[in-house]
């Protein structure tokens, strides 16, 4: 009762501040008249409805008859968004007591008609759980989502979306990768769980809240062609360069096969770039298509250091030719560009110069008409190496045996002299 | 012509392969010196080291080449092991350098670059390798070899000329902005190309070619100890080398060669490192097959 008295109090205050709020002419006297003896009347109604209701329901541990909990922790439910509201407002069927045994689900859009769509339009659409209490947790304690009791408050948002998503059994289900537990050891998910961090990317910042559609979609913003405008929205300045970049400007034009910043970075894992790990599995996503290049990259002291383990400083893809605004070399502002390239190599060769920069980092050896004097070199030393082994493999293998042949003749012992 | 002086073994108790105390009673000769037969060691220990750390870095995408860099701690410590036995090479070769210098220059030795004793090929060696070739199947008598034969030449030069190629191509990697000074761009990528073909040619050679000539084949198996312990049978010199035997008893020089027989211990301990080694040798020649016909 003394939770009833208070909320009346809240009421009349409420009121009164209404009603304040409207002086003026006489039109709207009468008018704020009406409104206040409205307001007046009804929720004393309702109050007295509700008092009712929580004469019952203010037990927390209350159940129905199947054990599901009825009970209403009734403090918290007026401090919520929908406080405000009394009880017959949502659970329309009830009125008096006794009222149904089980009385007809709430239908929220009556009130979020727009949400209700969005999510009826989303891949949640078929969701067996709840469309709205799923995410938003119990109805009679939900919280502006600046709020952080709210579940879609930022820093609780992947622990929301993780309630599901972590879980293994559905992650498999709908060919998921367990998201949740590699974005929670993400440089987002860490930036959230550990730093507190508000506008660090969480689920939501990606694929947005209720209209979530699958990436395959192209009007969702983790669709190929909308990646880069939706990791820009917070990383402007990689975005700007990726633009004017070659990768950028394929994407642009309408090019879905090139590199977008989930190709490298991917999109729940996200590693520092770096990480040994992050430098070691990005230069074979960069070979997924520069095939040629990766081949003789393979063939290169660089890459041999780093898939010996231990070693990664090496120069990857991206430590010559950078890695958002990647330019091609005939563009002067290119880091592999001539001029440059001291510049560029100096980064790990201090004592670079221009003799040691004409050092070709993807020389093919196999190619004669772009490295003529490297594919002649290795055909002799080719043949070098077939012809000398070819001759004494044969020569070996013929004393060998006539050794063997020799030693059956004079009993065991080795080679006896001839005459 | 030296067969009226060769005793044909004729029991068992006379193999060549026996162990030494079968052979007290036996005659043996000095054929490798001290020196030399560290040269050997030196040369063959740091040759394991260089082909086990190098072989890695050529087939670094084949799976055993990256569980044995891991394992012994990565790309850094392959490179310094391999480094280290570069310098322990190097310096061995520049011993070596040196010291056919003094005895050519300073002692003024003869039949250095000449002559039966000589490690240059000449007119004979050409004439033993067909004869040879022309025994092997049966249309010819063997042969008889003086000090160096034909196929123990060309490991020599082999090796010696191997030493050049890959140790300056090793170089010019090790110290490119350097070598930048003064070779032009490209050669930086001919470096790799001649290090890495020219190393696998010493490798398949040496662990296939060499190891059988000298060691596995019927008449020296399963080891030829003479370079471990430098000495060898009277029987096993004037089967292996008659014309050499032949002369130095003609010069009347043979006494000055004869020596006690190798210790005991010592011919033990040799069998476990030669054998050691000859075992790596093999592991890393199957291991070069596999990744080198597995990624051609």
């Amino acid at each position: 009762m003394l939770v009833s008295g208070r909320f009346v109090a809240g009421a009349v205050k409420q009121d009164n501040g209404l009603s304040a709020s409207r002086p003026g002419s006489r039109g709207r006297m009468l008018l704020a008249g009406l409104v206040a003896l409205l307001l007046l009347s009804l929720p004393r109604v309702m109050l007295a409805k509700d008092a009712d209701c929580l004469s019952c329901h203010s037990d927390k541990t209350m159940q129905d008859a199947s054990g599901k909990n009825v009970g209403v922790d009734a403090p918290l439910f007026h401090s919520s968004v929908h406080g405000s509201l009394g009880c017959s407002d949502c659970h329309s069927d009830v009125h008096d007591y006794p009222h149904p045994e089980h009385p007809a689900a709430v239908q929220c859009v009556t009130c979020h008609a727009d949400e209700s769509k969005a999510i009826a339009g989303s891949i949640h659409a078929k969701a067996s759980t709840h469309p709205c209490t799923s995410c938003h947790g119990n109805a009679h304690e939900i919280f502006p989502k600046g709020d952080p009791r709210s579940a879609v408050y930022p820093l609780n948002i992947p622990k929301t979306c993780g309630t599901c998503h972590g879980n293994r059994a559905l992650a498999q289900k709908y060919g998921l990768e367990n998201v949740y537990s590699v974005y929670m050891d993400s440089i987002h998910g860490y930036a959230v769980s550990k730093e507190g961090l508000l506008v660090a990317a969480n689920c939501m910042s990606c694929h947005g809240s209720h209209n979530i559609l699958s990436h395959k979609d192209p009007r969702s913003p983790t669709n190929k062609a909308n990646i880069a405008a939706t990791c820009g929205s917070c990383h402007g300045g990689v975005k700007a360069q990726y633009m004017s970049g070659v990768h950028g400007k394929q994407m642009a034009s309408g090019n879905m096969k090139a590199p977008v910043c989930t190709d490298c970075h991917t999109a729940h894992a996200i590693l520092e770039p770096t990480l040994a790990s992050f430098r070691m599995q990005s230069t074979p996503i960069c070979g997924s298509c520069h095939k040629e290049q990766m081949a003789t990259y393979r063939d290169t002291f660089h890459s041999q250091l780093g898939l010996l383990g231990g070693y990664v400083q090496t120069a990857r893809c991206w430590d010559c030719h950078g890695a958002h605004e990647v330019l091609p070399a005939s563009d002067p502002r290119s880091p592999v560009a001539k001029a440059n390239l001291i510049k560029t190599c100096g980064k790990c060769h201090a004592d670079a110069n221009a003799s040691f920069v004409e050092y070709q980092p993807h020389a093919n050896p196999r190619n004669r008409s772009l490295n003529p004097e490297l594919y002649y070199i290795r055909l002799f030393m080719n043949l070098l190496l077939w012809s000398v082994l070819g001759f004494f493999a044969l020569h070996t293998l013929l004393w060998f045996i006539r050794s063997k042949r020799e030693q059956e003749k004079n009993g065991s012992t080795g080679e006896a002299k001839h005459d | 012509m030296t067969d009226a002086a060769m005793t044909k073994p004729t029991t068992t108790e006379e193999l060549p392969t026996a162990q030494p105390e079968a052979k007290k009673n036996e005659k043996y000769y000095l054929r490798f010196t001290l020196p030399q037969r560290y040269l050997h060691a030196v040369l063959f220990t740091s040759f394991l080291g260089l082909a086990a750390t190098g072989l890695p870095m050529r087939f670094s995408e084949n799976v055993p080449a990256r569980f044995f860099a891991r394992a012994v701690g990565g790309f850094g410590a392959i490179l310094f092991m391999h480094k280290f036995c570069a310098i322990v090479l190097t310096l061995a070769f520049l011993y070596h350098v040196k010291d056919i210098v003094t005895r050519a220059v300073m002692n003024k030795e003869k039949g250095l670059f000449w002559g039966p004793t000589s490690m240059v090929a000449n007119w004979k060696d050409v004439k033993d390798l067909v004869g040879h070739l022309r025994w092997f199947v049966g249309l010819g008598p063997k042969p008889q070899f003086d000090r160096y034969a034909y196929w123990e030449k060309f490991d020599y030069w082999a090796v010696f000329w191997g030493m050049i190629v890959i140790g300056f191509s090793g170089y010019a990697m090790w110290f490119a902005p350097f070598f930048a000074r003064f070779l032009p761009g490209w050669a930086l990528n001919a470096v790799l190309v001649i290090h890495g073909e020219e190393a696998l040619l010493a490798i398949l050679f040496i662990f296939s070619i060499h190891f059988v000539n000298t060691h596995l084949r019927p008449d020296s198996f399963p080891m030829d100890m003479v370079i471990f312990t430098g000495k060898e049978t009277e029987e096993e010199f004037r089967r292996k080398r008659s014309l050499e035997f032949a002369r130095l008893a003609r010069q009347g020089k043979l006494e000055a060669r004869v020596s006690d027989p190798p210790v005991y211990w010592w011919v033990n301990f040799a069998r476990v490192v030669g054998f050691t080694a000859i075992l790596i040798g093999l592991v890393l020649l199957v291991l070069t097959l596999i990744a080198y016909f597995g990624t051609v």
